[in-house]
């Protein structure tokens, strides 16, 4: 292999250097600095007699002696199933002192499209526990569904329930198991090592280390390699989910630290930047990420995806939740307010949205009055969340014993439907059952969601009366 | 797309000179603006976009890693077209006209791989050709010349291509032959065959365009109901995510009274596709009774799928819709979403570093997004037949704020608008259309059909709901101040009347068996439902009955319920009479 001398121009974290043979397009490129490190690149344009490569471990060390070789081949993770158990850097390489990887197969991490003829639709159920979600925002396996938080909002306490307590009950209850048959992949971007460690921690306490594999780019990790992160990742879990037969559940933390890579390396080569300051085709980048979760006709097993993202200034339209949005399916929303108040999880369930959900739920996959109770909920608790700005201004004592009873509900809904803590793993039957309870304390002609059928089925007739008496005096 | 035009003109191939992404510049090669090219060892496909002395710049449609300087380049001299002809429903294509189906199984995997081509329909199979011309006829340019049955809700019309000469037939067959066999063959020597090819970025030809008199009919109420679209007509629907865009397309697809439906997916989510793919077979079209996917065709450029695709992926799709409008058919076109064709522009836009117009789009926006929709409408065509093209286009708006250019740009164009609302999604009020800020401009042409087709007070019933509906927006500005409880009595009720019009009317479950299609009939039916409630609640209200009571009626919550009942005929009529009995009981 030909080693050239040629850097030309380090900026940022681009190199320029001239090469007197053709360069493929996205392969990938060694860079020795003069006092013998190597570091690992990525070619991002080339032209004839010259390439810009973008460095992943960061520009600094290079200068114009250092030696540049081509490797000729794109990015590659190296796949096998003993990668379970194993904690390895942002690129892919082990940082467990345990054995070399031995690969099996290596993989191009730019995943080829799945073709969409080739996906099987998702609509296997899955427990998380939470009746946040599993209620209002069930979650099936091959979904992609994002935690939308803020900055010190607790989204990992949520992760971590999440992979300790899914299950898809149904085969559960077939194979007699009760542990979580997933398979967790952990991509780590930019996080401290504080945050790291808490998942870790709770990957070893509860043994889940050992059906994991973690991949950590930590916040003082170099900002370029968390381009290359979440492929290797997500490389991985195509691999042990279409290759292998497992269930995958992907948790990418942080994507917000993946965007602003994004935003650096664009700046750098001084594109012409979108909506502030993030890279105009930043949609097509997340949607190679997100669209990597699904289901295979044909085949075993399937990639779910929970990436989290913290929301500079818990601000929704900001283009990263914005552009994750309109790429996932659906998303979890967790609330400074209700976090505040002691709420745990903290979740939103209003801006929240499973797509999913409606071919998910159901006779059969979860209760026959699933879809009828949450929709009656989401409408009861918007009509209770709105009447709370006008009972600040006239206080409750001016409203109708109607909007009373809508306030009440928002109250309970939150307290004890969204309230569990992180250690409470609810059945579905038993988060519906507390959605009864909610529903039974307004009259049974407000519930114009839920058939009728339903309503005589599950309606609790006492308590309404005890409600009724309580919200009279 | 097609691959047998190597017989065109030869021209010289030339390598490359750099690669960005999707974009690929080559030298010494002789090209015109838009010829499609095989790119590099693999042989990707690609288009030409821009010329600048020897470089020629391409954008390719397939991923470029690993792709180098100095690989060849070589040029078809054509420009992308599609492949027109039977075997075009009850398909699904990627953004370059490629079969998804065909791709599976010659790629031999579930993802998709560089370099494969098929053609856009199959070469070799055998449909029954049924002439309708015999030797000695004149045909011109257009002219119908057989058909074929191409699905079982659907005759394929075989045409004289437009770019013919027409003139007398001197041969016809008849019986089964493949695409590509000569059916018909007139004087002058040109040979009609099932299949033709036509550029995607120029308009099929047309005689006339007509004002749209008819409505397309949805089955959705408050589309047909407050906000109808013509047979022909262009219509928006924007909104932020989450809100009820994709839903509706898929609605409309499901269940718009056109004889074909074009469904572009445009820069969107697998699973959306694979939804229609599944589902579609299975369901009913409402007015043949027959499994949806027999007139439909899918084209799926997912969000993961390269960025040039979806950028020619909505050309393809109204090429097609403008074939089967030229057999005389009313096609309705879905594009979702116009946001990522416009995105795709701006991609390749900046990687030709051209002078970026606002929030960087290229300055050619708004002339491409009205080109677009231009080529809808409703037609005379050039063989004297009439056919339509609806085209509805979901719009993405950058944090849901409609004030950005493509939302812009497509409202100064389009005639229906229907303003998705994140306030109303989050409450699931679904359809999630603002009423406030929703608007056809159909409206008045249209009316005369639905007063023929449905009743004669049809304009002053959805006039009525819609001051009803205005009542109560302002109304809830002095709630929010007051409580409803400071509010007379009579303003109380109106608030009742209109709440039942949200929920019972305008709301409507896509997911529900008996709601997600609701006919003209039922939607008229509802409204005059909780009209009746409305002018007996009042009577009773003026006799002195205390508004509570009225509210409290047990019939009233009923009105929420028509929209779910398989029977709702007499579901309604029994429901009028109730409310009539217990309020008149109440004085
Ligand atoms: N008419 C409806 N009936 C019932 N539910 C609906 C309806 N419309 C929308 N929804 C709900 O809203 C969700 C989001 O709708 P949809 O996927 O159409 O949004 P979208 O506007 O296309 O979003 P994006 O821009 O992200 O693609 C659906 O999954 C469904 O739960
Ligand atoms: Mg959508």
């Amino acid at each position: 292999m030909k080693e050239y001398k040629t850097i030309t121009e380090i900026s940022g974290p681009l190199v320029f250097a001239e090469v007197d043979e053709p360069v493929g397009y996205d392969e990938i490129v060694e860079i020795e600095t003069p006092n013998g490190e190597t570091k690992r690149g990525q070619i991002l344009e080339s032209e004839e007699g010259v390439v810009a490569i973008q460095v992943f471990e960061g520009t600094t060390g290079i200068d114009k002696n250092a030696s540049v070789r081509f490797l000729g081949e794109t990015m590659k993770m190296p796949v096998t199933e003993d990668l379970l158990g194993r904690v390895l850097d942002g690129s892919g390489r082990p940082i467990d002192g345990g054995p070399e990887i031995v690969p099996e197969e290596r993989e191009d991490i730019v995943g080829a499209a799945i073709n969409p003829y080739s996906r099987e639709y998702p609509e296997e159920f899955i427990q998380t526990g939470v009746s946040g979600i599993d209620g209002m925002n069930t979650l099936v396996r091959g979904q992609k569904l994002p935690i939308f938080s803020g900055s010190g909002l607790p989204h990992n306490e949520l992760a971590l329930q999440v992979a300790r307590q899914a299950t898809v009950p149904e085969e559960a209850a077939e194979e007699g198991e009760d542990a979580s048959e997933f398979a967790v992949i952990f991509g780590a971007m930019g996080i401290t090592a504080e945050e790291a460690n808490e998942f870790m921690e709770d990957f070893e306490q509860t043994g889940a280390l050992e059906r994991s594999v973690v991949f950590m780019n930590l916040a003082d990790d170099p900002a370029v390699e968390r381009t290359v992160t979440p492929r290797m990742a997500l490389t991985t879990a195509e691999y042990l989910a279409f290759e292998k037969g497992y269930h995958v559940l992907v948790i990418l933390t942080d994507i917000t630290n993946y965007c602003e890579a994004l935003r650096e390396i664009g700046a750098a080569r001084e594109e012409v930047p979108g909506r502030r300051g993030y890279p105009g085709y930043m949609y097509t980048d997340l949607a190679q990420l997100y669209e990597r979760a699904g289901r295979i006709k044909g085949r075993e097993g399937s990639v779910t995806q929970i990436p989290i993202l913290t929301m500079p200034g818990d601000d929704d339209t900001h283009p990263i939740p914005d552009l994750t949005g309109y790429i996932t399916e659906g998303q979890i929303m967790l609330d400074r307010g209700l976090n505040s108040q002691g709420v745990e999880p903290p979740i939103d369930v209003l801006p929240s949205l499973s797509r999913l959900m409606d071919d998910g739920i159901g006779e059969g996959l979860t209760r026959e009055d699933h879809a009828d109770v949450s929709d009656q909920m989401y409408a009861a608790y918007a009509e209770g969340e709105d009447l709370r700005d006008l009972v600040n201004i006239v206080g409750r004592e001016a409203l109708s014993e109607r909007d009373n009873k809508y306030l009440d509900f928002a109250e309970r809904f939150e307290e004890e439907f969204v309230d569990q803590g992180y250690d409470t793993n609810r059945s579905i039957a038993e988060t519906l059952d507390i959605g009864w309870e909610l529903l039974s304390t307004l009259p049974k002609t407000e519930l114009n969601r839920v058939d009728e059928e339903l309503i005589e089925q599950y309606y609790q007739d006492t308590d309404s009366e005890e409600a009724e008496e309580v919200a009279a005096d | 797309m097609s691959q047998a035009q190597e017989q065109e003109t030869v021209r010289e191939d030339g390598k490359i000179r750099s690669v960005s992404g999707p974009v690929v510049q080559a030298v010494d090669l002789d090209a015109r603006m838009n010829d499609v090219v095989y790119v590099g060892d693999e042989g990707l496909m690609g288009e030409v976009i821009e010329i600048e002395g020897d470089i020629t710049t391409i954008q390719v449609y397939e991923e470029t890693s690993g792709v180098g300087p100095g690989e060849p380049v070589m040029n078809t001299g054509e420009p992308l077209t599609v492949d027109l002809g039977p075997g075009l429903l009850d398909s699904i294509y990627d953004g370059v006209q490629r079969p998804l189906d065909v791709l599976e199984s010659k790629m031999d995997s579930a993802f998709l791989d560089r370099g494969v081509d098929a053609p856009g329909i199959e070469l070799d199979k055998h449909w029954e050709f049924t002439p309708e011309v015999s030797a000695g006829d004149e045909v011109e340019p257009g002219d119908i010349v057989g058909t074929v049955e191409e699905t079982v809700t659907i005759d394929h019309k075989v045409l004289v291509p437009p770019t013919f000469e027409g003139g007398e037939v001197t041969s016809v067959e008849s019986g089964d032959f493949t695409v590509e066999e000569t059916v018909v063959e007139l004087d002058n020597g040109e040979e009609i065959t099932m299949r033709q090819e036509w550029p995607v970025r120029e308009a099929r030809p047309s005689a006339n365009k007509k004002t749209p008199r008819e409505p397309l009919v949805s089955g959705q109420r408050i589309l047909d109901g407050l906000f109808p679209i013509a047979k022909g007509g262009t219509a928006a629907i924007p909104g932020p995510f989450g809100s009820g865009k994709t839903v509706t397309q898929h609605s409309l697809a499901k269940f718009a009274d056109a004889d074909i439906i074009v469904y572009v997916g445009c820069g969107e989510r697998g699973n959306e596709m694979t939804e229609v793919i599944d589902d579609f077979p299975d369901l009913e079209d409402p007015s043949t009774g027959n499994p949806l996917m027999a007139r439909t065709s899918l084209i799926a450029n997912t969000s993961n799928m390269p960025v040039a695709a979806r950028e020619s992926c909505v050309y393809t799709g109204i090429t097609i819709a403008e074939y089967y409008r030229d057999m005389g058919y009313d096609v309705a076109l879905m594009a979702d979403s116009t946001s990522r064709w416009a995105e795709a522009m701006r991609e390749i836009s900046s990687r030709l570093e051209e002078m970026p117009g606002e929030e960087g789009y290229p300055a050619y926006l708004a002339a491409r997004l009205s080109e677009f929709y231009e080529r809808a409408g409703y037609f005379e065509n050039i063989n004297d037949t009439e056919g339509s093209i609806s085209a509805i286009g979901a719009v993405s708006p950058p944090g849901g704020d409609f004030s950005e250019p493509v939302t812009q740009n497509t409202l100064r164009i389009v005639k229906t608008f229907w303003a998705l609302d994140a306030d109303l999604a989050e409450r699931r009020h679904f359809p999630a259309i603002n009423w406030n800020e929703s608007y056809s401009l159909y409206q008045s042409q249209l009316d005369p059909w639905f007063q023929e087709n449905v009743e004669q007070d049809w304009p002053e019933e959805r006039q009525w709901a819609v001051d009803v509906l205005d009542e109560e927006g302002e109304l809830q500005e002095i709630v929010q101040l007051v409580g409803k409880d400071a509010l007379p009595e009579d303003q109380q009720l109106t608030l009742e009347v209109a709440r039942y019009l949200r929920e019972g009317y305008l709301q409507q479950n896509a997911f529900n068996p008996t709601d997600m299609y609701c006919p003209p009939a039922k939607t008229y039916a509802i409204l005059t439902a909780i009209h009746k409630f409305n002018d007996e609640a009042f009577r009773a209200l003026e006799a002195g009955v205390p508004v509570d009571e009225i509210a409290d009626i047990e019939a009233a919550p009923r009105l929420n319920r028509i929209a779910t009942q398989e029977d709702w005929e007499e579901y309604v009529a029994e429901l009028k009479d109730t409310i009539e009995t217990q309020l008149r009981e109440k004085y």
